[in-house]
């Protein structure tokens, strides 16, 4: 197991390069470089930057010398001081920006995956063990309807249910006195009272492909031998269905909840800006919109980082759960 | 269809000739075995026809809108939708009427009982010309009087007809799934391809790539590379530049499914008995090999294009995708991105609707094609 996890997480070595190099290449490929545009932005407000300045930027971003020399400057600041640039756009440090964002989306993310995970094994259990009955047919209908309905959409319609009939607002993750408010049990319970919304929102979409896969496995399963032998010595048939079929069915269910990851956070980023939730979409969009590259760069590769640890999390659940994986 | 199949078909009725009475099944051809398969399948039929009037409206636009989509009103900006009232010898729609919010200093309409709007059948409106060539100025329904205003699902705030937009928001939304799969699947079908007829390192350096660009997550990315797009490029471009985006990562699913039924197909007898016989590689592949899959492959295409209107809905909608004057169901739900037009113009989200039919529809049909895709199982 130790050596199999070792291996995993040398893998992704090169693959979290490999991103990195990508990120690079996406903020190169916006004209213009950032210090033009801060020293316009700057102009612009009738401020004036000494050339000294300019200079030492210039110098610690490598700016104006060829790309491999930038890239590892971007990426040795990153990795020796933390430094991911500076925002011209919010003239601070990407850094001061991010990491308060980056917290939020972490917990919308692991909410929303556990909540896909639950609702996706019960639901998808319940219909394959009551195949054809009138609840199969329902919740097979909802999950189809979560997979044609764009989260972002479920959400406006949420809006305008809320602002119109109930006449309050949905968006945000607190009401309006809690969002300065220093950290209290207070907040977190208004902090849950809101998270639930774009959590069943965001999830509702991969929890419908994740329960037709569930589906289909346990049908595959329940047909087998072993089943009727164990049904034949007389088990009881719910710790039967949960010792065997189940089993074996969670098996491919729990490989393609590490696919579902990078869904679930690009999901997140459309439908907190309808939301106005305070996670990386809205500014990731906005620093996008504004060509502020290297913030945009670093949420890119700050999320895509985390979907590679989320899949290798996944791998290595998927091999504890599954001995013939470990050992292969 | 190639030597396997006629040799397959009969032998499933040796064993099991009651199960089937068609006594046609014998001579059946494979492609006619599907289409009974996929007969069955009700709501995979339903999906095909809701798929197949979309692209009839895409085709027709011109003449299945009311009204010039960029056609503003100053007069009816907001306009409620209105309901087509039909009585014995036509139809009519209410007019409307104004009223100006004291507070607000906002005119918002209200639908006036008392005057009522003549509807025809194939009216006479704005002249247009169908598919840029012949000049027209039917349209399938439009008021007796061209000047009255008739907007059966509501106009937008420069007094835009939505119905007539989500018309020709039809033509770029159902066809750039279409665009976006051919360039996923050529992709897919060569790397898939070669991945699975070569296999070894081959497979191994490209099976590496597929799951790199699978572990990324997709908006963030699409996002960067549509910001980096130019600002002055021509529509058109901005159009093929978001479908090589999106097919950046669509390829990798199709490459998966054509790898893998390549791994499984190279080790088959009949593939074996052309090598025998002579038959060049390229020959083996394209008159033995792909026959085989091919159903497959149209079942995993049709699957796959929601997923790309999907993504062309959501760019679009964040502002990144196309761009106005390009209307796409994604260009026109944008109008709907903030709450006080939704509490205001609850009809502005009217192109989402849209969307789900056409991805609903897709599905279906889809499914009932995979399950057709093997008559014999």
């Amino acid at each position: 197991m130790v050596g199999f996890v070792a291996r995993r997480i040398l893998l992704m070595v090169p693959t979290v390069i490999a991103i990195s190099v990508m990120t690079f290449a996406i903020m190169q490929l916006a004209p213009g470089d950032f210090l033009t545009s801060l020293v316009a932005g700057m102009a612009s407000q009738g401020e004036s930057v000494s050339q000294g300045a300019i200079d030492a930027l210039r110098d610690r971003y490598g700016l104006g010398q060829p790309p491999h020399v930038q890239y590892l400057k971007w990426v040795s600041g990153i990795m020796l001081r933390g430094d991911f640039g500076q925002s011209f756009e919010w003239n601070r440090p990407v850094s001061s920006l991010i990491w308060d964002r980056m917290g939020f989306t972490l917990v919308l993310s692991l909410g929303t995956l556990t909540f896909t995970w639950v609702f996706a094994f019960l639901v998808g259990v319940y219909s394959a063990v009551r195949r054809y009955s009138i609840g199969d047919y329902v919740l097979s209908f909802l999950a189809f309807i979560g997979l044609a309905v764009p989260g972002f959409l479920i959400a406006l319609v949420l809006l305008y249910v809320s602002a119109h009939f109930f006449n309050q607002s949905v968006g945000g993750l607190f009401s309006p006195e809690y969002v300065e408010a220093p950290w209290s049990l207070g907040k977190v319970v208004n902090l849950l009272q809101h998270l639930w919304i774009p959590i069943v929102i965001i999830g509702l979409s991969q929890a419908a492909s994740l329960v037709r896969i569930m589906r289909a496995n346990l049908l595959d399963e329940l047909h087998k031998p072993y089943v009727v032998t164990a049904r034949a010595k007389g088990l009881p048939e719910g710790r039967l269905l949960l010792k065997y079929p189940v089993r074996m069915a969670v098996n491919p269910f729990v490989s393609t909840v590490g696919w579902s990851l990078p869904a679930l956070v690009s999901g997140e980023a459309v439908v907190a800006i309808v939301l106005s939730l305070p996670t990386t979409g809205p500014l990731l969009v906005r620093a996008l919109q504004s060509k502020d590259m290297y913030l945009a760069g670093s949420f890119i590769l700050l999320l895509s980082t985390l979907t590679v640890i989320g899949t290798l999390i996944s791998d290595v659940m998927l091999a504890w759960l599954d001995p013939r994986i470990r050992y292969q | 269809m190639s030597a396997q199949d006629s040799l397959a078909a009969p032998e499933v009725l040796v064993r099991q000739p009651a199960a089937e009475p068609e006594p046609s099944l014998v001579v059946a051809s494979q492609w006619r075995l599907m289409w009974w398969r996929f007969r069955r399948h009700r709501m995979a039929l339903a999906g095909g026809v809701v798929i197949l009037l979309l692209y009839l409206v895409a085709l027709f636009a011109e003449f299945l809108a009311p009204y010039d989509p960029e056609a503003t009103s100053v007069q009816y900006t907001f306009a409620p939708p209105q309901v087509v009232h039909v009585y014995m010898v036509g139809a009519y729609v209410f007019g409307y009427r104004s009223v100006v919010d004291p507070q607000a200093l906002r005119r918002t309409f209200t639908v006036d009982e008392s005057v009522g709007i003549s509807v025809h059948l194939f009216a006479r409106g704005p002249s247009y010309k169908l598919w840029g060539l012949i000049p027209m100025n039917v349209h399938v329904i439009g008021p007796e009087d061209a000047s009255a205003p008739m907007y059966l699902l509501g106009s937008d705030r420069l007094g835009r007809d939505v119905l007539s937009r989500i018309i020709y928001g039809t033509r770029v939304s159902m066809s750039i799934g279409l665009v976006g799969v051919a360039l996923s699947l050529i992709l897919g079908v060569l790397l898939g391809g070669i991945s699975g007829y070569y296999g070894g390192a081959i497979d191994t350096a490209i099976q590496r790539v597929i799951e790199f660009l699978r572990s990324i997550p997709t908006i963030p990315l699409w996002l960067g590379l549509a910001a980096a797009l130019p600002a002055s490029w021509s529509p058109l471009q901005v159009y093929f530049a978001i479908t090589v985006i999106l097919s950046l990562i669509g390829w990798t699913g199709l490459a998966r499914v054509v790898g893998g039924r390549f791994l499984s197909l190279r080790e088959e007898d009949f593939v074996m008995a052309a090598r025998l016989d002579g038959s060049s590689q390229l020959r083996i592949i394209v008159r033995h090999m792909v026959p085989s899959f091919l159903s497959h492959i149209i079942a995993s295409i049709t699957l796959a294009i929601p997923a790309v209107i999907l993504s062309e809905t959501a760019l679009s909608f964040l502002g990144l995708g196309l761009r106005p004057p390009v209307i796409s169901w994604g260009v026109l739900l944008q109008e709907a991105q903030n709450i006080r037009s939704v509490a205001t113009a609850p009809w502005l989200l009217a192109p989402g609707v849209a969307v789900v039919l056409a991805v609903l529809g897709l599905n279906f049909l889809g499914d009932g094609l995979r399950d057709a895709a093997d008559p014999y199982g």
